[in-house]
Protein backbone atom coordinates (compact mmCIF):
# COMPACT_ATOMS: atom_id res chain seq x y z
CA UNK A 1 0.00 0.00 0.00
CA UNK A 2 1.28 3.61 -0.77
CA UNK A 3 2.13 5.66 2.04
CA UNK A 4 -0.30 8.28 1.31
CA UNK A 5 -3.07 5.82 0.90
CA UNK A 6 -2.37 4.14 3.79
CA UNK A 7 -2.16 7.85 5.97
CA UNK A 8 -5.37 9.05 3.50
CA UNK A 9 -7.14 5.72 5.42
CA UNK A 10 -5.70 5.17 8.85
CA UNK A 11 -6.98 9.17 9.18
CA UNK A 12 -10.24 8.37 7.76
CA UNK A 13 -10.52 5.76 10.45
CA UNK A 14 -9.55 7.69 13.10
CA UNK A 15 -11.59 10.38 12.75
CA UNK A 16 -14.48 8.66 12.33
CA UNK A 17 -14.24 5.55 15.16
CA UNK A 18 -11.51 6.93 17.09
CA UNK A 19 -9.44 3.52 16.32
CA UNK A 20 -5.47 4.64 15.90
CA UNK A 21 -3.65 2.69 13.20
CA UNK A 22 0.07 2.98 13.04
CA UNK A 23 2.14 1.63 10.33
CA UNK A 24 2.63 -1.61 11.89
CA UNK A 25 -0.67 -2.16 11.32
CA UNK A 26 -1.30 -2.09 7.95
CA UNK A 27 -1.46 -5.88 7.20
CA UNK A 28 -4.99 -5.22 9.13
CA UNK A 29 -5.88 -2.57 6.89
CA UNK A 30 -5.34 -5.28 4.08
CA UNK A 31 -7.06 -7.96 5.71
CA UNK A 32 -10.38 -6.66 7.10
CA UNK A 33 -10.77 -4.08 3.98
CA UNK A 34 -10.12 -6.82 0.90
CA UNK A 35 -13.57 -7.82 1.97
CA UNK A 36 -14.99 -5.20 1.49
CA UNK A 37 -13.32 -4.35 -1.48
CA UNK A 38 -14.15 -8.08 -3.01
CA UNK A 39 -17.63 -7.71 -1.95
CA UNK A 40 -18.21 -4.19 -4.06
CA UNK A 41 -16.37 -6.10 -7.18
CA UNK A 42 -13.25 -3.88 -6.89
CA UNK A 43 -9.82 -5.37 -7.49
CA UNK A 44 -8.15 -4.30 -4.57
CA UNK A 45 -7.55 -1.40 -2.29
CA UNK A 46 -6.33 0.82 -4.85
CA UNK A 47 -9.19 0.40 -6.12
CA UNK A 48 -11.06 0.83 -2.45
CA UNK A 49 -9.29 3.97 -1.34
CA UNK A 50 -9.47 5.29 -5.15
CA UNK A 51 -13.55 5.23 -4.70
CA UNK A 52 -13.50 6.55 -1.10
CA UNK A 53 -11.58 9.45 -2.03
CA UNK A 54 -13.32 10.32 -4.93
CA UNK A 55 -16.75 9.31 -4.13
CA UNK A 56 -17.18 10.16 -0.32
CA UNK A 57 -20.26 7.72 -0.03
CA UNK A 58 -21.63 7.52 3.35
CA UNK A 59 -22.57 3.83 3.21
CA UNK A 60 -18.80 2.70 2.02
CA UNK A 61 -17.16 4.75 4.71
CA UNK A 62 -19.59 3.00 7.52
CA UNK A 63 -18.58 -0.31 6.25
CA UNK A 64 -15.19 0.97 5.80
CA UNK A 65 -15.32 1.99 9.43
CA UNK A 66 -16.91 -1.07 10.88
CA UNK A 67 -14.72 -3.66 9.04
CA UNK A 68 -12.09 -2.10 10.66
CA UNK A 69 -13.46 -1.89 14.57
CA UNK A 70 -12.58 -4.79 16.54
CA UNK A 71 -15.59 -6.86 17.73
CA UNK A 72 -14.12 -9.93 19.18
CA UNK A 73 -16.63 -10.89 22.09
CA UNK A 74 -17.78 -13.42 24.13
CA UNK A 75 -20.01 -14.61 27.12
CA UNK A 76 -18.08 -13.70 30.82
CA UNK A 77 -15.04 -12.46 29.62
CA UNK A 78 -13.02 -12.63 31.97
CA UNK A 79 -15.25 -14.06 34.52
CA UNK A 80 -13.65 -12.13 37.30
CA UNK A 81 -15.92 -8.79 36.49
CA UNK A 82 -18.87 -10.67 36.40
CA UNK A 83 -18.09 -12.35 39.60
CA UNK A 84 -17.20 -9.11 40.99
CA UNK A 85 -20.67 -7.46 40.08
CA UNK A 86 -22.90 -10.32 41.57
CA UNK A 87 -20.64 -10.52 44.58
CA UNK A 88 -19.88 -6.60 45.37
CA UNK A 89 -21.63 -4.72 43.07
CA UNK A 90 -24.99 -5.30 42.84
CA UNK A 91 -25.52 -6.36 46.44
CA UNK A 92 -24.50 -2.74 46.77
CA UNK A 93 -26.77 -1.18 44.32
CA UNK A 94 -29.15 -3.62 46.32
CA UNK A 95 -28.45 -1.64 49.78
CA UNK A 96 -27.98 1.79 48.55
CA UNK A 97 -30.76 2.27 45.76
CA UNK A 98 -33.19 0.54 47.96
CA UNK A 99 -35.37 3.63 48.46
CA UNK A 100 -36.14 3.71 44.82
CA UNK A 101 -35.40 0.37 43.95
CA UNK A 102 -34.01 1.30 40.36
CA UNK A 103 -30.71 1.20 38.70
CA UNK A 104 -28.93 1.14 35.41
CA UNK A 105 -26.10 0.07 33.56
CA UNK A 106 -24.41 0.98 30.53
CA UNK A 107 -22.33 -1.40 28.22
CA UNK A 108 -20.09 1.02 26.08
CA UNK A 109 -18.69 -0.92 22.99
CA UNK A 110 -20.98 -3.88 23.27
CA UNK A 111 -20.20 -5.19 20.01
CA UNK A 112 -22.65 -8.20 19.29
CA UNK A 113 -24.21 -8.52 23.04
CA UNK A 114 -22.15 -11.19 24.89
CA UNK A 115 -21.32 -8.74 28.03
CA UNK A 116 -24.94 -7.20 28.42
CA UNK A 117 -26.55 -10.25 27.97
CA UNK A 118 -24.02 -11.81 30.67
CA UNK A 119 -25.24 -9.01 33.10
CA UNK A 120 -28.70 -9.67 32.06
CA UNK A 121 -28.03 -13.48 33.11
CA UNK A 122 -26.29 -12.58 36.47
CA UNK A 123 -28.87 -10.24 36.95
CA UNK A 124 -31.62 -12.79 36.02
CA UNK A 125 -30.37 -15.23 38.56
CA UNK A 126 -30.80 -12.83 41.52
CA UNK A 127 -33.93 -12.06 40.03
CA UNK A 128 -35.69 -13.14 43.78
CA UNK A 129 -33.67 -9.93 45.05
CA UNK A 130 -34.18 -8.16 42.61
CA UNK A 131 -38.17 -8.37 42.07
CA UNK A 132 -39.96 -4.89 42.51
CA UNK A 133 -37.21 -3.30 41.19
CA UNK A 134 -36.46 -0.83 37.77
CA UNK A 135 -33.24 -1.74 35.94
CA UNK A 136 -31.81 -1.14 32.67
CA UNK A 137 -29.57 -2.47 30.68
CA UNK A 138 -28.11 0.46 28.09
CA UNK A 139 -25.61 -1.02 25.33
CA UNK A 140 -24.46 1.02 22.88
CA UNK A 141 -21.88 0.21 19.69
CA UNK A 142 -20.56 2.48 17.05
CA UNK A 143 -21.61 -0.42 14.60
CA UNK A 144 -25.07 -1.24 13.63
CA UNK A 145 -24.02 -4.44 11.97
CA UNK A 146 -23.19 -5.72 15.65
CA UNK A 147 -26.38 -4.16 17.09
CA UNK A 148 -28.24 -5.77 14.68
CA UNK A 149 -26.96 -9.24 15.82
CA UNK A 150 -27.00 -8.31 19.41
CA UNK A 151 -30.67 -7.59 19.24
CA UNK A 152 -31.43 -10.96 17.38
CA UNK A 153 -29.68 -12.31 20.55
CA UNK A 154 -28.55 -15.35 17.84
CA UNK A 155 -24.73 -16.75 18.47
CA UNK A 156 -23.35 -19.77 16.99
CA UNK A 157 -22.15 -23.24 18.05
CA UNK A 158 -18.99 -21.16 18.77
CA UNK A 159 -19.85 -18.52 20.15
CA UNK A 160 -21.77 -20.35 23.28
CA UNK A 161 -19.19 -22.29 23.85
CA UNK A 162 -16.68 -19.51 24.81
CA UNK A 163 -16.96 -18.22 28.49
CA UNK A 164 -20.65 -19.59 28.58
CA UNK A 165 -21.32 -22.03 30.98
CA UNK A 166 -23.35 -24.64 30.17
CA UNK A 167 -25.80 -24.42 32.66
CA UNK A 168 -26.63 -21.05 30.96
CA UNK A 169 -26.74 -22.49 27.72
CA UNK A 170 -29.66 -24.90 28.66
CA UNK A 171 -31.49 -22.09 31.00
CA UNK A 172 -31.34 -19.33 28.80
CA UNK A 173 -30.80 -20.58 25.08
CA UNK A 174 -32.69 -22.10 23.02
CA UNK A 175 -31.53 -23.91 19.72
CA UNK A 176 -32.43 -22.23 16.04
CA UNK A 177 -31.13 -24.50 13.57
CA UNK A 178 -27.54 -24.86 13.59
CA UNK A 179 -27.39 -21.90 15.80
CA UNK A 180 -28.30 -20.89 19.30
CA UNK A 181 -30.90 -18.04 20.27
CA UNK A 182 -31.32 -16.40 23.98
CA UNK A 183 -34.20 -16.27 25.31
CA UNK A 184 -36.99 -13.11 25.24
CA UNK A 185 -36.91 -12.66 28.64
CA UNK A 186 -33.18 -11.83 28.47
CA UNK A 187 -33.16 -10.28 25.64
CA UNK A 188 -35.82 -7.68 26.88
CA UNK A 189 -33.58 -6.47 29.49
CA UNK A 190 -31.22 -4.81 27.13
CA UNK A 191 -31.55 -1.36 25.27
CA UNK A 192 -29.37 -0.97 21.98
CA UNK A 193 -28.61 2.41 20.39
CA UNK A 194 -26.18 3.28 17.91
CA UNK A 195 -23.55 5.19 19.62
CA UNK A 196 -20.26 6.78 18.69
CA UNK A 197 -18.04 6.61 21.90
CA UNK A 198 -16.34 9.97 20.11
CA UNK A 199 -18.98 11.93 20.81
CA UNK A 200 -20.32 12.92 24.10
CA UNK A 201 -22.36 10.18 25.23
CA UNK A 202 -24.43 12.72 28.14
CA UNK A 203 -27.34 12.63 26.94
CA UNK A 204 -27.13 8.82 27.74
CA UNK A 205 -28.64 9.90 31.13
CA UNK A 206 -27.17 8.95 34.29
CA UNK A 207 -25.58 5.17 35.12
CA UNK A 208 -24.97 3.73 38.32
CA UNK A 209 -22.48 1.10 36.60
CA UNK A 210 -20.51 1.40 33.51
CA UNK A 211 -18.89 -1.17 31.79
CA UNK A 212 -16.02 0.19 29.51
CA UNK A 213 -14.27 -2.82 28.61
CA UNK A 214 -11.49 -3.72 26.21
CA UNK A 215 -12.45 -0.65 23.96
CA UNK A 216 -9.95 2.42 25.08
CA UNK A 217 -6.94 0.10 23.96
CA UNK A 218 -7.53 1.58 20.55
CA UNK A 219 -8.22 4.97 20.91
CA UNK A 220 -5.19 7.24 21.24
CA UNK A 221 -4.86 9.26 24.83
CA UNK A 222 -6.53 12.73 24.38
CA UNK A 223 -9.44 10.31 23.33
CA UNK A 224 -9.23 8.04 26.09
CA UNK A 225 -9.00 10.94 28.52
CA UNK A 226 -12.21 12.55 27.05
CA UNK A 227 -14.10 9.52 27.24
CA UNK A 228 -13.47 8.66 30.66
CA UNK A 229 -14.24 12.53 31.64
CA UNK A 230 -17.15 12.23 30.12
CA UNK A 231 -17.76 9.09 31.98
CA UNK A 232 -17.54 10.55 35.25
CA UNK A 233 -19.91 13.12 34.39
CA UNK A 234 -22.44 9.95 34.37
CA UNK A 235 -22.34 8.29 37.81
CA UNK A 236 -23.48 9.15 40.90
CA UNK A 237 -20.45 9.73 43.83
CA UNK A 238 -20.51 5.75 44.60
CA UNK A 239 -20.36 4.65 40.96
CA UNK A 240 -18.19 2.52 39.51
CA UNK A 241 -16.79 2.01 36.26
CA UNK A 242 -15.57 -1.54 34.87
CA UNK A 243 -12.26 -1.19 32.55
CA UNK A 244 -11.08 -4.22 30.62
CA UNK A 245 -7.84 -6.12 31.95
CA UNK A 246 -5.19 -4.34 29.89
CA UNK A 247 -6.61 -1.28 30.91
CA UNK A 248 -6.08 1.56 32.91
CA UNK A 249 -7.11 5.19 34.39
CA UNK A 250 -3.09 5.80 35.58
CA UNK A 251 -1.87 8.87 33.47
CA UNK A 252 -5.18 9.38 31.28
CA UNK A 253 -7.49 10.68 33.85
CA UNK A 254 -7.57 12.15 37.63
CA UNK A 255 -11.09 11.83 37.72
CA UNK A 256 -11.32 7.73 38.76
CA UNK A 257 -8.96 5.66 40.93
CA UNK A 258 -9.05 1.63 41.13
CA UNK A 259 -11.49 0.08 44.03
CA UNK A 260 -9.08 -1.83 46.20
CA UNK A 261 -9.28 -5.14 45.85
CA UNK A 262 -11.35 -5.07 42.48
CA UNK A 263 -9.40 -5.40 39.60
CA UNK A 264 -10.33 -3.36 37.41
CA UNK A 265 -13.49 -1.70 38.92
CA UNK A 266 -13.17 2.19 39.45
CA UNK A 267 -14.64 4.40 41.26
CA UNK A 268 -14.78 8.42 41.14
CA UNK A 269 -11.36 10.06 43.15
CA UNK A 270 -13.15 12.94 44.30
CA UNK A 271 -16.92 12.57 44.90
CA UNK A 272 -18.64 15.04 43.03
CA UNK A 273 -21.66 17.39 44.49
CA UNK A 274 -25.13 15.78 43.91
CA UNK A 275 -25.99 18.22 41.53
CA UNK A 276 -23.51 17.50 39.30
CA UNK A 277 -24.12 14.11 38.92
CA UNK A 278 -27.32 13.15 38.46
CA UNK A 279 -28.83 9.77 40.65
CA UNK A 280 -30.32 7.05 39.18
CA UNK A 281 -33.91 8.61 40.22
CA UNK A 282 -33.27 10.51 37.24
CA UNK A 283 -33.27 7.71 35.20
CA UNK A 284 -34.52 7.99 31.82
CA UNK A 285 -36.94 5.48 30.74
CA UNK A 286 -36.01 2.98 32.99
CA UNK A 287 -37.85 -0.73 32.43
CA UNK A 288 -39.16 -2.92 34.95
CA UNK A 289 -37.99 -6.56 34.51
CA UNK B 1 0.73 -30.78 37.00
CA UNK B 2 -3.26 -32.18 36.47
CA UNK B 3 -4.04 -35.20 35.24
CA UNK B 4 -6.63 -35.25 32.28
CA UNK B 5 -7.83 -38.67 30.25
CA UNK B 6 -8.61 -38.26 27.00
CA UNK B 7 -11.53 -40.65 25.50
CA UNK B 8 -12.38 -40.71 22.28
CA UNK B 9 -12.45 -43.52 19.82
CA UNK B 10 -11.23 -41.21 17.20
CA UNK B 11 -7.13 -41.35 17.27
CA UNK B 12 -6.76 -37.66 15.53
CA UNK B 13 -9.27 -36.45 18.28
CA UNK B 14 -6.90 -37.37 20.58
CA UNK B 15 -3.82 -36.11 19.13
CA UNK B 16 -5.38 -32.74 18.59
CA UNK B 17 -6.88 -32.36 22.25
CA UNK B 18 -3.35 -34.06 23.48
CA UNK B 19 -1.79 -31.23 22.05
CA UNK B 20 -4.04 -28.55 22.72
CA UNK B 21 -4.30 -29.56 26.32
CA UNK B 22 -0.35 -30.22 26.94
CA UNK B 23 0.14 -26.72 25.89
CA UNK B 24 -1.97 -25.81 28.63
CA UNK B 25 0.36 -28.03 31.19
CA UNK B 26 -1.79 -30.74 31.84
CA UNK B 27 -0.32 -34.40 32.09
CA UNK B 28 -2.30 -36.75 29.35
CA UNK B 29 -3.79 -39.94 28.97
CA UNK B 30 -5.99 -41.21 26.13
CA UNK B 31 -8.27 -44.52 25.92
CA UNK B 32 -10.22 -45.21 22.88
CA UNK B 33 -13.64 -46.31 24.82
CA UNK B 34 -15.49 -46.41 28.14
CA UNK B 35 -13.97 -49.35 29.33
CA UNK B 36 -10.24 -48.60 28.87
CA UNK B 37 -10.96 -45.12 30.45
CA UNK B 38 -12.64 -47.14 33.49
CA UNK B 39 -9.42 -49.35 33.64
CA UNK B 40 -7.44 -46.25 33.54
CA UNK B 41 -9.47 -44.35 36.18
CA UNK B 42 -9.09 -47.20 38.74
CA UNK B 43 -4.99 -47.38 37.56
CA UNK B 44 -4.89 -43.45 38.53
CA UNK B 45 -8.15 -41.47 39.15
CA UNK B 46 -7.58 -38.40 36.49
CA UNK B 47 -8.48 -34.39 37.38
CA UNK B 48 -10.61 -34.02 34.58
CA UNK B 49 -12.01 -36.15 31.95
CA UNK B 50 -12.12 -35.15 28.49
CA UNK B 51 -15.25 -37.35 27.33
CA UNK B 52 -16.60 -38.63 23.67
CA UNK B 53 -20.38 -39.49 23.58
CA UNK B 54 -20.66 -42.28 20.87
CA UNK B 55 -17.95 -44.88 21.04
CA UNK B 56 -17.78 -48.44 20.84
CA UNK B 57 -17.64 -51.09 23.47
CA UNK B 58 -18.99 -48.06 26.08
CA UNK B 59 -19.75 -45.24 25.50
CA UNK B 60 -18.84 -41.78 27.41
CA UNK B 61 -22.47 -41.93 29.31
CA UNK B 62 -22.31 -45.01 30.05
CA UNK B 63 -18.71 -44.58 31.39
CA UNK B 64 -19.85 -41.92 33.22
CA UNK B 65 -22.42 -43.69 35.50
CA UNK B 66 -19.87 -46.54 36.15
CA UNK B 67 -16.83 -43.96 36.92
CA UNK B 68 -19.18 -41.65 39.16
CA UNK B 69 -20.04 -44.86 41.36
CA UNK B 70 -16.28 -45.82 41.60
CA UNK B 71 -14.58 -45.10 45.19
CA UNK B 72 -13.07 -41.82 44.74
CA UNK B 73 -14.90 -41.18 41.00
CA UNK B 74 -17.06 -38.64 41.91
CA UNK B 75 -13.49 -36.14 42.03
CA UNK B 76 -12.71 -35.90 38.45
CA UNK B 77 -14.34 -33.00 36.18
CA UNK B 78 -16.29 -34.38 33.11
CA UNK B 79 -15.84 -32.49 30.05
CA UNK B 80 -17.89 -34.12 27.21
CA UNK B 81 -16.68 -33.52 24.25
CA UNK B 82 -19.06 -34.90 21.25
CA UNK B 83 -20.75 -34.24 18.20
CA UNK B 84 -24.52 -34.77 20.12
CA UNK B 85 -25.30 -30.81 20.26
CA UNK B 86 -28.88 -31.15 21.22
CA UNK B 87 -30.36 -29.78 24.12
CA UNK B 88 -31.84 -33.50 25.19
CA UNK B 89 -28.38 -34.93 24.98
CA UNK B 90 -26.79 -31.84 26.79
CA UNK B 91 -29.75 -32.23 29.37
CA UNK B 92 -28.76 -35.92 29.72
CA UNK B 93 -24.79 -35.85 30.13
CA UNK B 94 -25.41 -33.35 32.92
CA UNK B 95 -28.07 -35.41 34.87
CA UNK B 96 -25.47 -38.28 34.51
CA UNK B 97 -23.36 -35.89 35.93
CA UNK B 98 -21.27 -34.45 33.54
CA UNK B 99 -19.64 -30.89 34.70
CA UNK B 100 -19.59 -28.86 30.99
CA UNK B 101 -20.01 -29.90 27.57
CA UNK B 102 -18.03 -29.03 24.39
CA UNK B 103 -19.91 -29.41 20.96
CA UNK B 104 -17.78 -30.72 18.53
CA UNK B 105 -15.92 -29.32 16.52
CA UNK B 106 -13.83 -27.66 19.53
CA UNK B 107 -10.75 -25.52 19.00
CA UNK B 108 -8.32 -24.32 21.49
CA UNK B 109 -10.18 -21.31 23.01
CA UNK B 110 -12.96 -23.25 24.09
CA UNK B 111 -10.98 -26.21 25.60
CA UNK B 112 -9.55 -23.54 27.39
CA UNK B 113 -12.67 -21.76 28.58
CA UNK B 114 -14.28 -25.13 29.53
CA UNK B 115 -11.40 -26.04 31.40
CA UNK B 116 -11.63 -22.76 33.33
CA UNK B 117 -15.21 -22.95 34.07
CA UNK B 118 -14.69 -26.38 35.52
CA UNK B 119 -12.02 -24.77 38.01
CA UNK B 120 -8.94 -26.14 36.28
CA UNK B 121 -7.28 -23.35 34.69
Amino acid sequence: MKPADFEFISQLINKRSGLVLTEDKAYLLESRLMPVARKRGMKGLEDLISTIRTSQEESLLCEVTEAMTTNESFFFRDLKPFDTFRDVILPDLLASRAANKSFRIWCAASSSGQEPYSLAMVMKEQAAKLTGWSHEIIATDISTKMLAKAEKGIYSQFEVQRGLPIQMLLKYFKKANDAWQIDPSLRDMVTYKEFNLLNDPTALGAFDVVFCRNVLIYFDQPTKTRILDWISRMIPADGRLFLGGAETVLGITDKFKPVPGQRGVYCLAEAVPAAAAPAAATNVGASAS
Amino acid sequence: MKYCLIVDDSKVIRMVARKILEELEFETDEAADGKLALAGCQRKMPDVILLDWNMPVMDGIDFLRELRNLPGGDTPKVIFCTTENDIESIQKAIDAGANEYIMKPFDSEIIQAKFAQVGLL
